[in-house]
């Protein structure tokens, strides 16, 4: 990626690119003129917020919008062709053989009923690139190529059958399947774990190398463009913000908007004392053996959560953190082992669970859009629970609300009879928030609460987490994926893989070595800010 | 030649009903409050004139005594009088005024499928909701029971239950409700099984809520939706199984106004060519097309597919 690109020929620009989105009957203009030139065998990140108008401005280097939305002006020219000119069949023909697309979810966007082999193959044959032999031949190449287990068969499974970030890298082989000029990715790993975003990000890379291969690859992950991008362009709200070249980007941001993201990993919670010995922990949990059906998910699970301390739950998607968080809440009654509450047991089912045991845990959930009923007003939402449990009515209740909404950083008379579709992400994962408080719990535990929302919102839930925290004296037992996230909150860390608990210990021991092999995947893998961060990593790791 | 005004005709019925939907929507926002409005502007013509016919059809049932120029059941002179100034729409197979018995049929047929279909989304819905929401063994116990009942072809088996328990207009309602509260519990269930694996109901579980609260305040708000969509259908429904029990002689009884046996009593007219039997029908069929004008309507908006 060393040398530059810019003296290449000139595969794409856009010339004050305008989309409009339709809502409420009204057409509203959600890209403001941008403007974009693309060379042949350059990477162009794509990075901001949600809303910003990534994934739009990307699909609209195909020619194309989502339902409800329309190109309303300026230009997109590809290789010669004026894209909004041309008929839809030129398009069509562009698309899939000249230009492709890897979706954020290969799990949601392969069709379920056929296997890879047909869906790879479907696209070079109905362009008539290849017969289907040679597309079969072809695609076992790039299979290997992109490091899949068992190249030659893999194609003959379906969809379920493979992991996610095989589907991932999968996806990809069959964007290339045409050899096309351009792939815009479009969060390719961002549901993605991280040891197995470091496998995707290497496959893609390579592959793009190999072939040559322009690129859009959009993503709200800084570390993450750092390693893939040539250049960098920053998006918000449908505007640019400033475009670089990586490395100038990374080391002297102009704006400060620009400057604002850089700086969002930097909150990091002070060290907290150690606990006295004697100490009874507001949560116990003590060798947890629990499972669905005859399969055990978690085994010999213990640790605990003392008042005003942050246990952070760390590991990949499988390895029993939700259920942990099942078992404690009494969704799941373990096989083995107990829950204490204040040094008390509590019954392993909720519905045995006495109402003010039920009040003194709550939990905040991961997709705020699920976790509140869009049907309920805020004032429903967070005075349900007080109303519930600490009998207030009428006026009483009315003040209470208002005094959650401002301690979450809401103005009570512009949200107290909002529903959830009139907030914003963040906003709704506020309220949920108001929502534990207002059981006035001891105990919280947040179910990767920060990792559907953008950084710099996710920053700011994190810093009101830890504010109310030191308020209500609260105990949180922290479920995430995000390293990143523990170094900002945890005070604790409990490693766990394949429902075992491989190492705990407080954060300050943790983030250094000497680790357990398995930590150190796990804390090599989380990406850097660093450009030469992931050449490095892959040379460290093939040497050993 | 007689094609092309035919066509003309046709052209100029469908826009006149255009265009009285679009007076009629014009009005409405005119006069309702603004939450209404703003609803109302997203109608097309085609469900603001299902909207207006709907209200006739209301009126007409509810003000029948004040509105029909004869008694519903009188016998007024000779059968089959062709229309003229005195009976409008001449006289039925015993001399009764035929326009009458249509305004009076609007009142029996539709309020009574209108009772059923009511009774049907009560039974069903509930059901429905307690199904998905226990779960477990009540929930095998209930589905497998509605799968027996639906087995059974539904124009057979209310045939037969109103053979056994007689042709009261109670009977008809309620075996009529039965059966299609089948059709509601299956919606209601498969709607409400996505609603409980919503994290939000974990919440409300967690919280403690009963099992009432649970299916009023968290799953029925969310279920509203298909289940309002499905009562237009279900009305449609219903309404044409009465008018053809009516037809077969099993539903409401002679000398009441039906227009389903109405178009049975008269049928002899179409043989000669005279339309008149066929204008209860016509009732039936405006209604319905209307009903799921609306329908249509509210289901795009809840499905919330744009364009």
């Amino acid at each position: 990626m060393t040398e530059s690109t810019s003296d290449k020929p000139v595969l794409l620009t856009m010339k004050n690119l305008r989309i409009e989105g339709r809502a409420d009957e009204t057409w509203a203009e959600i890209v403001h003129g941008i403007d974009l030139t693309l060379h042949k065998g350059e990477v162009l990140g794509l990075i901001g917020e949600s809303g910003a108008g990534k994934s739009t401005v990307g699909l609209a280097a195909m020619g194309f919008t989502r339902d409800g939305c329309r190109i309303s002006g300026g230009e997109i020219v590809f290789d010669g062709i004026d894209l909004m000119q041309a008929s839809e069949a030129t398009r069509r023909e562009l698309r899939g053989k000249r230009i492709a697309y890897v979706a954020q979810s290969a799990a949601a966007s392969f069709n379920p009923a056929h296997k890879l082999m047909d869906q790879y193959c479907e696209a070079p044959v109905q362009h008539g690139v290849m017969n289907r032999d040679e597309a079969e031949r072809d695609a076992v190449d790039l299979y290997r190529r992109m490091q899949l287990p068992e190249p030659d068969v893999i194609g003959f499974r379906y969809p379920h059958q493979v992991s996610g970030g095989q589907l991932q890298r999968a996806m990809t082989a069959m964007a290339m399947a045409c050899r096309p000029d351009l792939i815009i990715f479009d969060e390719p790993t961002t549901a993605l774990d991280v040891t197995t975003q470091i496998e995707v990000l290497a496959a893609i890379r390579n592959i793009v190398e190999q072939f040559d291969t322009a690129a859009i690859y959009i993503t709200h992950d800084l570390a993450v463009v750092a390693q893939m991008a040539d250049r960098i362009k920053v998006l918000l709200k449908g505007d640019e913000v400033e475009e670089a070249d990586t490395r100038s980007m990374l080391a002297a941001p102009k704006e400060d908007y620009t400057k604002s993201l850089w700086a969002v990993r930097s909150h990091a919670r002070a060290e907290q004392p150690p606990v006295a010995a004697d100490k009874v922990p507001v949560v116990s949990v003590q060798n947890i053996t629990a499972g669905y059906g005859s399969v055990d998910v978690l085994q010999d699970v213990s640790f605990d959560i003392h008042e005003r301390r942050t246990v952070a739950v760390v590991g990949e998607s499988g390895s029993g953190k939700s259920t942990t968080a099942r078992v404690i809440t009494g969704l799941l009654v373990p096989r083995q082992g107990q829950i204490l509450f204040d040094g008390a047991t509590l019954p392993p089912d909720y519905r045995r669970r006495t109402r003010d045991q039920l009040r003194q845990a709550q939990m905040i959930y991961q997709m705020a859009d699920t976790a509140l009923n869009p049907k309920l007003r805020i004032r429903d939402l967070i005075g349900r629970p007080a109303q519930m449990y600490l009998g207030l009515q009428g006026k009483a209740l009315t003040e209470r609300i208002r005094n959650l909404l401002e301690l979450i950083e809401l103005e009570p008379d512009d949200y107290i009879d909002r529903l959830p579709s009139e907030l914003s992400g963040g906003q709704k994962q506020r309220i949920g928030i108001a929502r534990a408080l207002a059981a006035e719990p001891k105990f919280i535990i947040c179910d990767e609460v920060t990792s559907a929302l953008d950084q710099l919102v996710a920053e700011g839930i994190l810093k009101l987490l830890d504010k109310l925290q030191t308020e209500f004296d609260l105990a949180y037992m922290f479920i995430t994926h995000d390293l990143a996230t523990v170094k900002a909150i945890a005070d604790e860390v409990v490693v766990m893989k394949e429902g075992k608990v491989i190492e705990q210990g407080p954060k300050s021991e943790m983030f250094q070595p000497p680790h357990d092999p398995y930590t150190e995947l796990l804390l090599s893998s989380v990406p850097e800010m660093d450009p030469d961060w992931l050449t490095d990593l892959l040379r460290e790791r093939d040497a050993r | 030649m007689g094609f092309l005004i035919g066509f003309l005709w046709f052209v100029a019925v469908i826009a006149a009903c255009m265009a009285a939907g679009w007076l009629f929507r014009t009005i409405a926002i005119a006069v309702t409050p603004k939450g209404v409005k703003k609803e109302l502007r997203t109608a097309p013509l085609t469900a603001s004139f299902g909207m207006l016919v709907i209200i006739i059809y209301i009126i007409v049932a509810v003000f029948a005594p004040l509105i029909a120029p004869f008694p519903e059941r009188a016998v007024l002179g000779a059968e089959y009088l062709p229309w003229d100034d005195v009976h409008l729409l001449g006289t039925d197979n015993l001399g009764r005024d035929m326009l009458s018995r249509l305004i009076f049929g609007a009142r029996n047929t539709v309020g009574i499928a209108f009772a059923t279909t009511a009774l049907a989304f009560l039974i069903g819905s509930i059901l429905g909701l307690l199904a998905a929401t226990v779960g477990g063994w009540l929930d095998q116990a209930l589905s497998r029971a509605v799968d027996v009942l639906m087995a059974i072809p539904a124009l057979i088996f209310s045939l037969l239950l109103l053979t056994i328990f007689g042709t009261s207009i109670l009977t008809l309602i309620i075996v009529i409700a039965i059966i299609d509260s089948t059709r509601v519990y299956r919606l209601a269930r498969s709607v409400a099984l996505n609603i409980v694996v919503m994290d939000y109901i974990e919440a409300a579980k967690l919280r403690g809520e009963g099992l009432w609260r649970l299916i009023t305040r968290e799953i029925l708000p969310n279920a509203m939706a298909p289940l309002v969509a499905e009562f237009g259908l279900r009305f449609c429904f219903v309404f044409l199984a009465i008018s053809a029990l009516s037809f077969l002689g099993l539903g409401l009884q002679p000398p009441m106004a039906d227009w389903g046996s109405m178009v049975k009593e008269n049928a002899t007219l179409i043989a000669f060519g005279d339309i008149t039997p066929l204008l209860p029908a016509g009732a039936i069929a405006l209604l319905t097309v209307s009903v799921n004008f609306v329908v249509d309507w509210q289901l795009h908006r809840a499905s919330g597919l744009k364009e």
